[in-house]
């Protein structure tokens, strides 16, 4: 028993041993910010949840490596995004950039914030509709009083 | 009544949408160069006896070929290597390899093994040509048409069903 409680704690603490941020391979630490800074907005293919600065997969490493000969041959962050757009697509970005193909990403949220609101809009307005009308009439409220006063048998 | 049939409408749409979101493989990613020109490259060949110092991509042109991105490492190639061979004795399309980030012994071993389909293998142990490929996930397998334009691409083992659905109805077409 103590061991199994043990080898579960054991298990518990050592996850954190396994995770470390990605080694940087260039001396330059100007150029490392850059492309750990441009890698941190772009997927990594292969560990699809992670960025390329997250991952230490094969082919995270390989374009990492790729970002940063493009910087050093003096491309600009945005032709390295078209670099890897060009041969991987959108996919690749983490924030997709606005076009006919993600319109609904873009709008969809706001379109289902404003008919939410115009349902609440709508249901609120019925509601004091219905409260306003909820006056009793003369006739109604004598019956209540009747009913309250009464004998309890409930008769009219 | 019809108003007690809008949360079942409500759900039903869901239901759709989860249905198709659900059944799509994240894993594939439409990959923007269909329809652009393959990259060019030019690698050191594998094999020692082939023609020829380097691998040109440039020297297909002309004809319709598949790319075929492997690797001695990569388990689900050997899953599609039976394909590719039935290709090759067939001889339908030349099929060309893209060894992929490999050692060149540990490739030549698992071909000497499991059999060498390929019309010729090119080396890429950098990985560097599989980036300008988009090549993310081993194998992947490309075709390529006679102008050298990328036609379509599979990612992951090819099986029958998409070499009879897919690959070959293409193939013939682009061939004629």
């Amino acid at each position: 028993m103590t061991r199994t409680v043990a080898a579960l704690l054991l298990l518990a603490f050592s996850a954190s041993g396994f995770a470390q941020e990605a080694p940087p391979a260039a001396q330059d630490p100007v150029l490392e910010k850059r492309v750990m800074a441009l890698s941190e907005e772009l997927r990594c293919l292969v560990c699809q949840n992670q960025s390329l600065a997250d991952s230490n997969a094969g082919l995270a490493v390989d374009l990492r490596d790729q970002v940063r000969e493009l910087m050093q041959a003096g491309k600009s962050d945005q032709e390295i995004r078209e670099f890897m757009v060009d041969r991987y697509g959108d996919f690749v970005l983490y924030n997709p950039p606005m076009k006919p193909a993600t319109l609904v990403l873009w709008a969809g949220p706001f379109v289902l914030l404003v008919a939410a609101a115009a349902f609440l809009g709508v249901y609120l307005r019925r509601r004091a509709k219905r409260i306003d009308t909820s006056d009793l009439s003369a006739d109604e409220r004598a019956r209540a009083r009747n009913l309250l006063d009464g004998d309890g048998s409930g008769g009219t | 009544m019809a108003r007690a049939l809008i949360p079942l409408a409500v759900f039903a749409l869901i239901c759709v949408f989860l249905w198709i979101g659900l059944s799509l493989n994240p894993r594939e990613v439409p990959s923007p160069l269909i329809g652009k020109p393959a990259p060019v490259f030019e690698l050191p060949q594998l094999r020692e006896g082939d023609a020829g110092a380097s691998f040109r991509s440039s020297e297909l042109k002309g004809q319709v070929w598949l790319l075929n991105v492997f690797a001695s490492w990569c388990a689900p190639c050997l899953e599609e290597h039976p394909y590719l061979i039935d290709l090759a004795r067939r001889d339908v399309v030349p099929v060309y390899g893209l060894n992929y980030k490999d050692g060149r012994q540990a490739a030549l071993d698992w071909l000497g093994k499991h059999g060498d389909p390929y019309s010729g293998i090119a080396v890429d142990a950098q990985g560097r040509t599989g980036i300008e490929f988009g090549v993310y996930g081993v194998p992947e397998t490309f075709v390529i048409d006679k102008a050298g334009i990328i036609r379509f691409k599979h990612i992951g083992p090819l099986n029958q069903r998409v070499l009879d659905e897919q690959v070959m109805p293409l193939v013939t077409s682009l061939q004629q």
